[in-house]
């Protein structure tokens, strides 16, 4: 997979995580040609699209769009299911996800897309695995934050 | 559950809302820090980009504040962060906290260490700079004892990581994959796949380890392993054959349901890794029957298996197919995947119609009958509302395309592409169209208004090869004069009319190819003087939105159609308005289409009418200009230095003494024996030595150019535009091409091609069935070989005149005299005829072997010669002077003498013998009989030691009696030095014995080629002396010797040489590719090849004793730009000439 994207419906971004080298200038152009190619698609359309040398796939959750780029050798319906993995993921980690979820927690939509897709591949498949290495890392987050409860919220 | 999903999210937007209306108050579900919180909040709540602007900006503003002060917390930081990460996705640029990312990464505890981490990965590449930073945190952490951190840098690792600094991670990362935890392992392996990716070298030894990780009992980091595996297979499939067998035990399992449960997506057992693992099988049986074997079995499981209807299936389906069809055929298989297409085909739904589509198009090749199976569902698909499925299945009968189809087919491919708006749809379809037209065209008029579409819509986007081929292919022609002919006509014909409409914009482009093919074939028409074209391309030239560009081209073709006429008012008038034109490449045409105008004749031989595909001589040297340059700096004009070499003279002079005494004065005298040294070498009349590079003098006097001069450049290609054309010209002109134009274009176009096929596309399906029976024509019953529209040979329709072959058959006599003649230093007077050596055709083969491996022997240093070497050299010396029968592998044999009596022959041999030692050690030329009475031979043979020249003669006394008083003496001259005494005196020569004497030979004064003479004299018994005089040629290459530096010596030493001389030379096809050019002069001048930089060759040698030399060789686009370098000043012209000599002759 070359890069992933999510944006809403009135085109603002919500999650870019890009696996291939790229210019910030390269990718704010792809960002801004596919999300105007993408929201003009008609709901009856194909989930794949041509756009230069690579294959786009994507699909709407609600408001939100998840959008995979991936080479023309890939399979799509799998890139498809991609997506929808990742979507329940989320769903679970943040017990029924709305795009509020991910716009305000957008770090925590990071890592568990980290603890899924790694370097553009598949990590795990599991999803009880992907949940239990999140909760891992969480509890020691949780941990800390009793640590530091002491403090107070002031500085912030 | 997707369902579900859906139905949350469509209702929180809402639910977003009232919370913003709420003030703002904290939903409970949403856990916001606040700082973030407030400002996503007040960004929503905008309602313009630019209020938007101005917040963030602040926002940065006080971010950046906020991270470069020193008691900020590293708790504070981890919000900046998120912050910075939020600001970074609305695309506003915060490189300022880039560093401070790194640092917290590093610094900070767990949590914050996350987002560090995170936000690293966000904002870095791998090729950042800054990432260097963190390559010691990412240590520390791989040997934490916390698995946090450690899955941390693991995942960092897997994401981004600097190349060079993979060695410091790899040890650590390596015990990873003993690791008690899975997902430590999974991670390392992932990290590992990392480094294969971006360093594949560098991991080579842990394969072994990847093959345990490929054994795992967990079945995440196995599968982890498979990137890896299907990497490393993809790109040397033969070296995992042996694993074919677990790969497919694996799959079984995983078909069978052996994993646990964790690993199902929607009740299908682990999908990701069934695809990945079907995919690695496809790559393993390609064309192998023996692997593919293996795989037949878990490949029909896996295909009875995936039977439930939900997408996942189809996606193992679909791999499944691409993997049948990708391994040695299975009929049985095959035939079930054809039905799956089907399937996909058939489906309702439109994912599943384009993957079916998508494998049509790659199944088609192998299995043409598909396509007419699901022809009616393919003419659905062809008027489908979504351009993706249009597309596809446009790609699909590009691929079915023949003669019988084809202009239904690109028709249906033109409509297509008045639709599309996307630069690189237009730009490969427009491609495509062009290729199936020229493989496929029916006939001359179809062909034109095709081509005429493809350059009105694909215009200015499309690649410059299409224009470019079509050109070449009307000049070229076909077999069939009187149907050139037709077409050229027909062209001119349709471009004249084209031409004719009012207000008509068409692409540069377009222009262009027009005005070429009107200048080249005009002639053609009956009717019509040139005057009437000349006027339409007059008005061409005045139209404000041509580019200077094409309106070079129309200048060329105005020429051209000049010449053909007496006189034209037009001409006149176009001369005196662009005589005064401010766009000086206009000017100058102007002028001199002037020039030429006045001396008709030499317009018209200059001109000639439809000589467009012969060669033109041109003088590129600028010879002409030679008496110019001496004239010059006779009268005190200092010498032309190029603007690169007064650069790298600062530049050397800035670094390193310059030891070499200054040039100072160019007085009369030094200049014209520069010049006269010059010519001398070359015979015909070089470029610079002391006046520079004649070509760039030529340039910088050009108010003092002859025209004669200008006459002998300026052939056609002259003519054709280049790029510089660009350089001194006029603004841009607004864009070309208006849509509407171009399609209205296109309509016409369409109607008149084929109006018996304009075909409306009603819903009926007689309709539907028409079009089928046009568009499937020629599929199925014919031969498959037709149907390969891609891989086809065969069929080119407007096939070029048999030149590829020609030219194939050249390039192959060309490197067979290449490889002939590359001894000829080393033999120099034996071959002059390589004609004569065509007459060893059947031996050619082991010829060319020889040559070849002792050309390798050159290269490896002259010293490390084997016999074997020896006899090559011998051996292919001899062909080209002895009758065949002395062509064997002996090297006895070869030296032979022409005619050797019997009796000298014995004496021969044992002295050959002894001298066979020497010459083992190194290369040298064939015995060379140089004079022969009845009595004596003298024969002499090169020896190009590494440090000299050596000289042997042999003399034989053939009679029954001795000679006495032998004396050999060699002429001196002031070329050449010889070290010993040039004489040598042998008081007795026995009856039938053989002698010999070495001397060893300096150059003095450079030279391309001097006779050294001598005579001998001897006194058979109280008779006179008797004299024989003899000669022998030597070469200045017989004292060139490769210089072996390395590439930074070389640098060093090109800017400590003051003594430069540049020429840019023709270099034929074969050597276009540079190592073979290089090769060349490698293997005849002795150059050494000191490195290959992309298209940039650099060569070094010396001349006996020590005077370097340095070349630089570019070439490109059939030229080779030559530049020598030298601490002589006259070196490098001599060379420069034997560099011209061999490029010329291979």
């Amino acid at each position: 997979m070359q890069f992933m994207l999510l944006f809403s419906r009135q085109g603002k971004l919500r999650l870019q995580k890009w696996y291939v080298p790229l210019s910030d200038k390269e990718k704010k152009k792809i960002t801004r040609e596919l999300v105007q190619t993408v929201l003009a698609r008609k709901p009856k359309m194909c989930s794949f699209l041509e756009w230069r040398d690579l294959k786009i796939v994507y699909k709407r959750y609600a408001s939100l769009y998840f959008c995979c780029a991936i080479e023309d050798q890939d399979n799509e319906l799998i890139t498809l299911e991609i997506i929808h993995r990742y979507v329940e993921l989320l769903d679970k980690y943040f017990g029924s996800v709305c795009e509020l979820d991910i716009i305000f927690n957008f770090e925590k939509a990071y890592f568990i897309l980290d603890e899924f897709l790694l370097g553009g591949e598949v990590q795990e498949t599991s999803k009880k695995n992907v949940l239990k290495a999140i909760e891992q890392a969480d509890l020691l987050q949780e941990n800390q934050n009793e640590d530091w409860g002491g403090l107070s919220d002031d500085i912030l | 559950m997707s369902d579900i999903v859906e139905k949350t999210l469509t209702a929180l937007p809402g639910l977003f809302l009232q919370h913003q209306a709420a003030g703002g108050s904290g939903v409970p579900r949403v856990s916001v820090s606040s700082r973030l919180g407030s400002l996503i909040r007040s960004i929503t709540a905008l309602t313009s980009k630019h209020e938007e602007e101005k917040l963030i900006q602040q926002e940065l503003a006080s971010l950046k504040a906020t991270v470069a002060a020193p008691n900020t917390t590293l708790r504070l930081m981890k919000e900046c962060m998120v912050r910075l990460i939020y600001c970074e996705m609305l695309g506003y640029e915060s490189s300022f906290g880039y560093i401070h990312a790194i640092k917290l990464a590093q610094q900070g505890n767990l949590l914050e260490k996350r987002v560090g981490y995170l936000a690293v990965s966000l904002f870095l590449h791998e090729n950042h700079e800054l990432l260097l930073l963190l390559v010691n945190t990412v240590v520390k952490d791989l040997q934490s004892t916390n698995l946090v951190e450690v899955c941390m840098a693991l995942t960092i690792v897997s994401q981004i990581f600097p190349r060079e600094m993979i060695p410091a991670v790899l040890p650590l990362i390596e015990d990873k994959l003993q690791h008690s935890k899975e997902i430590i392992r999974r991670k390392a392996v992932q990290a590992l796949y990392k480094f294969h990716l971006i360093a594949p070298n560098q991991v080579q030894h842990i394969h072994v380890k990847f093959r345990k990780a490929l054994c795992d009992r967990d079945v995440g980091v196995m599968a982890a392993s498979l990137h890896i595996y299907l990497r490393m297979i993809k790109e040397n499939p033969s070296a995992y054959k042996d694993l074919t067998g677990s790969f497919v035990t694996i799959l079984k399992q995983v078909v069978g349901g052996k994993l646990p449960v964790d690993f199902n997506y929607h009740s299908v057992p682990a999908p990701w890794l069934q695809i990945q693992l079907l995919r690695i099988l496809g790559l393993l049986g390609k064309d192998d029957p023996r692997t593919s074997e293996l795989t037949y079995d878990v490949l029909d499981e896996s295909l009875r298996r995936a039977e439930l209807s939900h997408n996942i299936t189809y996606a193992i389906l679909f791999e499944c197919v691409h993997t049948i069809y990708t391994i040695y055929p299975k009929p049985e298989l095959l035939e079930k995947a054809a039905r799956c297409i089907g399937k996909f085909v058939l489906s309702p739904k439109i994912n599943l119609k384009y993957l079916g589509l998508k494998a049509l198009t790659y199944v088609i090749q192998q299995d043409p009958n598909l396509a007419l199976q699901h022809q009616m569902t393919i003419i659905e698909c062809l008027d489908h509302p979504d351009p993706i499925i249009k597309r596809e299945t446009l790609e699909l009968l590009y691929r079915i395309t023949n003669a019988q189809n084809v202009s239904v087919i690109v028709q249906k491919m033109l409509e297509y592409l008045q639709q599309s708006k996307e630069e690189y749809i237009i730009i490969s379809l427009v491609g495509k169209i062009a290729e199936l037209a020229e493989k496929y065209a029916p006939g001359n008029e179809w062909f034109i208004q095709t081509m005429n579409a493809v350059f009105s819509v694909g215009g200015d986007v499309m690649h410059p090869d299409i224009p470019n081929n079509f050109l070449r292919l009307l000049a070229e022609g076909f077999d069939d004069e009187n149907e050139d002919k037709q077409l050229r006509l027909y062209a001119v014909q349709s471009y004249l009319s084209l031409l004719e409409i009012e207000n008509a914009l068409y692409p540069q482009r377009f222009l262009q190819v027009m005005s070429w093919v009107l200048g080249e074939y005009s002639y053609l028409l009956d009717k019509g003087t040139p005057e009437i074209i000349i006027t339409k391309l007059y008005r061409l030239l005045i139209n404000k939105s041509t580019t200077s560009e094409t309106k070079a081209w129309i200048m060329a073709a105005v020429t051209k159609l000049t010449s053909q006429t007496h006189s034209s008012k037009t001409v006149e008038k176009l001369i005196q308005e662009f005589s005064v034109s401010l766009d000086t490449c206009m000017r100058q045409h102007a002028f001199e289409l002037k020039h030429l105008q006045e001396n008709v004749e030499l317009m018209k031989s200059l001109l000639p009418v439809d000589k467009s595909c012969e060669d033109l001589v041109v003088d590129a040297s600028l010879s002409f200009l030679d008496g110019f340059v001496a004239e010059g700096l006779d009268q005190g004009a200092a010498p032309y230095k190029p603007h690169h070499q007064r650069q790298e003279e600062k530049l050397s002079q800035g670094k390193v003494l310059n030891f070499e005494p200054y040039g100072l004065s160019f007085s009369s005298t030094m200049s014209s024996s520069g010049c006269t040294g010059r010519q001398s070498p070359a015979g015909i009349s070089l470029s610079s030595d002391v006046s520079g590079n004649s070509a760039e003098t030529g340039q910088k006097e050009t108010n003092s150019l002859k025209l004669e001069g200008v006459k002998k450049l300026w052939g056609k290609e002259g003519y054709l535009p280049k790029k510089e054309n660009k350089a001194g010209s006029s603004p841009e002109l607004q864009p070309i091409a208006q849509d509407s134009t171009l399609v209205e274009n296109v309509d016409q176009m369409i109607m008149k091609k084929d109006q018996s096929q304009a075909l409306h596309h009603s819903e009926e399906e007689a309709e539907k069935q028409r079009l089928a029976s046009t568009l499937f024509v020629g599929l199925g019953s014919e031969s498959a070989v037709s149907l390969l529209g891609k891989t086809d040979t065969v069929s080119h329709k407007f096939r070029r005149k048999s030149k590829i072959n020609d030219t194939k058959n050249r390039e192959v006599t060309s490197t067979h005299n290449i490889n002939c003649s590359s001894f000829s230093p080393l033999s120099n007077a034996p071959y002059e005829d390589n004609d004569h050596l065509n007459s060893f055709q059947d031996k050619e083969d082991i010829g060319l072997k020889k040559c070849s491996l002792g050309s390798e022997f050159l290269e490896s240093g002259l010293k490390s010669e084997s016999l074997t070497e020896l006899h090559l050299v011998e051996n292919f010396s001899a062909c080209s002077l002895s009758p065949p029968s002395l062509f064997e592998d002996n090297s006895m044999e070869i030296f032979h003498p022409p005619h050797p009596t019997l009796s000298s022959f014995a004496n021969e041999i044992s002295l050959t013998s002894s001298l066979l030692e020497e010459l083992n050690e190194h290369v040298h030329s064939d015995l060379v009989e140089l004079c022969n009475n009845e009595m004596l031979k003298v024969s002499s043979c090169k020896i190009w030691k590494d440090d000299c020249l050596l000289l042997v003669w042999l003399i034989v006394n053939k009679s029954s009696l001795e000679l006495k008083n032998m004396n050999l003496e060699i002429t001196s001259t002031e070329n050449f030095k010889i070290l010993e005494h040039p004489g040598f005196c042998f008081p007795v020569i026995e009856a039938e014995s053989t002698k010999s004497i070495q001397h060893h030979v300096q150059m003095e004064k450079l030279f391309t080629e001097e006779d050294l003479s001598g005579c001998v004299k001897y006194k058979v018994e109280e008779d006179p002396y008797i004299q024989l005089e003899f000669s022998i040629t030597l070469s200045l290459l017989d004292f060139i010797r490769p210089m072996k530096i390395c590439t930074e010596d070389f640098g060093k030493l090109w800017l400590s040489f003051a003594n430069d001389v540049k020429q840019n030379i023709k270099i034929s096809d074969s050597q276009a590719n540079l190592p073979f050019a290089l090769k060349t002069l490698q293997q005849k001048l002795r150059l050494h090849i000191v490195d290959i930089i992309g298209n940039e060759g650099i060569l070094a040698c010396h001349l006996l004793p020590s005077v370097p030399c340095l070349l630089h060789l570019r070439a490109h686009e059939g030229m080779a730009a030559l530049w020598f370098r030298s601490s002589c000043s006259t070196l490098p012209d001599y060379l420069l000439y034997q560099c011209q000599k061999v490029m010329e002759e291979s």
